[in-house]
């Protein structure tokens, strides 16, 4: 359903992804795995056709450069974060969105009602809560029932409550025989919504793994997720980097990976150069690859 | 692969590669822009200032002539050229520049280029939609003056209100093309409008005085001189203005002249000509950029 034949992209001299080649066979399910700036969402972005790239990607034997429209209308899309018209009404939203689909909608309601919006049609987009948004935008993706369905990083704003009910909704409605391809960096994700893992590193493919037994090449590790205000978060990877900790930014705070005995130690960083933390979460143990955190480390 | 539940059970489906699935997408998009722009607080702004200016102008252009009809509309019609030059110009300019960057600064771009739809008929879908803003800004604009007038007058002189009104869009639509060049090129809103302004004050001002320095500094020949006033759009479109009211540009001088002798009644040929080119060669300049750029 969805070929990648030696996919490379690059910025300027920087090589977001090398010679990325992979298939997603009808009714797969694919995680794409890496820590950040290992080329996930450059791969993503290249199967939407969003970018140009060298090698081919081809969508249903569509290929995305030459015929983009066609490819992508098997396709629902979920990105990170929903960049929409913020005074649009949700049906609206919904109604502007299924005409691009070349969708004539019977129901608004029933759309909303697949991702339990159900009375929110006259509400404002600005005004839904992020975990609100991004269920408008699988809302959205679900259009038509694409047989395809693409997300990026789509949980890495929601609060932890917020996160587990979109995967269990997206986990409901990918359903049976639906084609999936995603980013994630979280493994509850990855074991819940994939069948195989694709693990990116510096934008090349470091190997392919089932689903199933993917944890068990994990290194033994912990990543803290820290939510903070944003105007301190450049502040706090600076420090935390001073104190040999590889921290990135990630959604609505900074990802932290740390050994197992050290879980404490950013907090009495960040306490010690007064810089507010707002709430944090362990995003579990061995959450990184080893090859992924070793690299992350060194940058 | 299993058939999936739909919730859009009646949807009609549009064959989405089609031309009318192009004219749906083009539609779409112009609707929502259309709806965005008039929303606008920029819209009303100059909707506002521009009908206020307009009556102004009317007004004491016919008080002028002693309120006796329309018998001095040449310099009714001279105001209101002057202050479309201004008005018109800017609010395309900055309305074709502000919204493919701002799009592309908010995030919304990648998403709505991540449907089914070409960045052609996105683009196209922007230039109409801003299109039919700046023309009811125009209409809204000159029908109130084409009202004072359409009193003093008993109705007289429409027609030219109406060419003025059409010549207007006319020149909308090339500032149109060019604030959609700048906006594709433009990775910041901010950035893009500020080029659109900075062209809007160089068109409007500084080419002026250019060609009157360059006519005395070069000894440029009276053809040379026309032909190079035809390269700006303002001048275009001012003396396409005069020339439908007066079918003459001696007003303008020994170019003006020139250009009435040589050409006669095919000016409106060459006036045209020159404004389609600046509708057209713009647009297609933004339309093959913004297939090159990457959304960010």
């Amino acid at each position: 359903m969805i070929r990648i034949n030696n996919v490379t992209r690059k910025f300027g001299k920087a090589v977001a992804v090398d010679g990325v080649t992979f298939t997603v066979p009808q009714g797969d399910s694919v995680a794409l795995w890496g820590a950040n700036g290992a080329g996930k969402t450059t791969l993503i972005r290249c199967v939407l056709g969003l970018i140009a790239c060298r090698g081919s990607v081809t969508i249903g034997g569509h290929d995305v450069a030459c015929d983009g429209k066609r490819a992508r209308s098997l396709i629902g899309y979920v990105p990170q974060e929903l960049g929409f018209y913020d005074d649009l009404a949700v049906g609206d939203a919904v109604a502007y969105f299924a005409r691009l689909k070349g969708l004539r909608l019977a129901s608004v309601e029933a759309t909303l009602a697949r991702v339990a919006l159900t009375g929110n049609e006259r509400k404002r987009v600005r005004d839904l809560s992020g975990g609100m948004k991004q269920r408008l935008a699988l809302a959205i993706a679900m259009l038509g029932d694409p047989p395809i369905l693409v997300l990026d990083e789509v949980t890495a704003s929601l609060d932890a409550c917020g996160r587990e009910e979109f995967v269990s909704l997206l986990s409901r409605l990918s359903g049976d025989g639906r084609t999936m391809l995603f980013a994630s960096h979280r493994i509850d994700e990855v074991a819940t919504l994939a069948r195989r893992v694709v693990v990116l590193c510096k934008g090349r493919v470091e190997g392919e793994h089932d689903a199933a037994t993917f944890g068990l090449s994990l290194s033994v590790g912990t990543v803290l997720h820290l939510t903070m205000p944003r105007h301190v978060r450049s502040e706090a990877i600076s420090v935390l980097r001073e104190r040999g900790f590889a921290p990135s930014l990630n959604g609505v705070g900074i990802v932290v990976p740390v050994p197992q005995e050290q879980k404490a130690v950013p907090f009495r960083v960040l306490a010690e150069a007064k810089i507010r933390v707002d709430d944090f979460e362990v995003l579990g143990s061995g959450n990184m690859p080893k090859h992924s955190a070793d690299e992350e480390s060194r940058s | 692969m299993t058939t999936l539940t739909v919730d859009v059970a009646n949807a009609g489906v549009l064959p989405l590669a089609s031309p009318a699935g192009t004219i749906c997408n083009v539609a779409t998009v112009a609707k929502r822009e259309l709806r965005d722009a008039i929303r606008s607080r920029w819209f009303l702004l100059y909707t506002l200032a521009f009908a206020a200016l307009g009556l102004g102008v009317s007004w004491v252009s016919t008080a002028a002539t002693g309120g006796a009809g329309l018998s001095g509309f040449g310099r009714t019609t001279a105001g209101l050229v002057n202050l479309i030059l201004l008005v018109v110009p800017l609010m395309a300019l900055t309305a074709g520049a502000g919204s493919i960057a701002s799009d592309r600064e908010r995030g919304m771009l990648s998403y709505l280029l991540a449907q089914p739809v070409t960045r052609t008929e996105v683009l196209l879908g922007k230039f109409v939609g801003l299109a039919g803003s700046t023309l009811a800004c125009i209409c809204l604009g000159l029908g109130a003056c084409a009202l004072i007038l359409s009193i003093s007058s008993g109705g007289a002189n429409a027609a030219s209100i109406l060419w003025l009104a059409g010549l207007s869009f006319l020149l909308s639509l090339g500032m149109l093309s060019v604030g959609l060049l700048i906006s594709s090129l433009a990775r910041k809103a901010s950035v893009a409008v500020a080029t659109a302004i900075f062209l809007w004050l160089t068109l409007v001002f500084v080419t002026d005085l250019g060609l009157m320095a360059g006519t005395v500094a070069m000894r440029l020949r009276i053809e040379e001189l026309f032909a190079i006033s035809l390269l700006n759009p303002l001048q275009v479109f001012k003396m396409w203005s005069l020339f439908a009211g007066e079918s003459s540009l001696d007003v303008l001088g020994p170019a003006g002249l020139y250009a009435t002798e040589e050409y006669g009644p095919r000016l409106h040929a060459v006036f045209a000509a020159c404004m389609g080119a600046w509708v057209a060669l713009p647009l297609c300049a933004a339309v093959l950029v913004f297939r090159r750029r990457v959304p960010l």
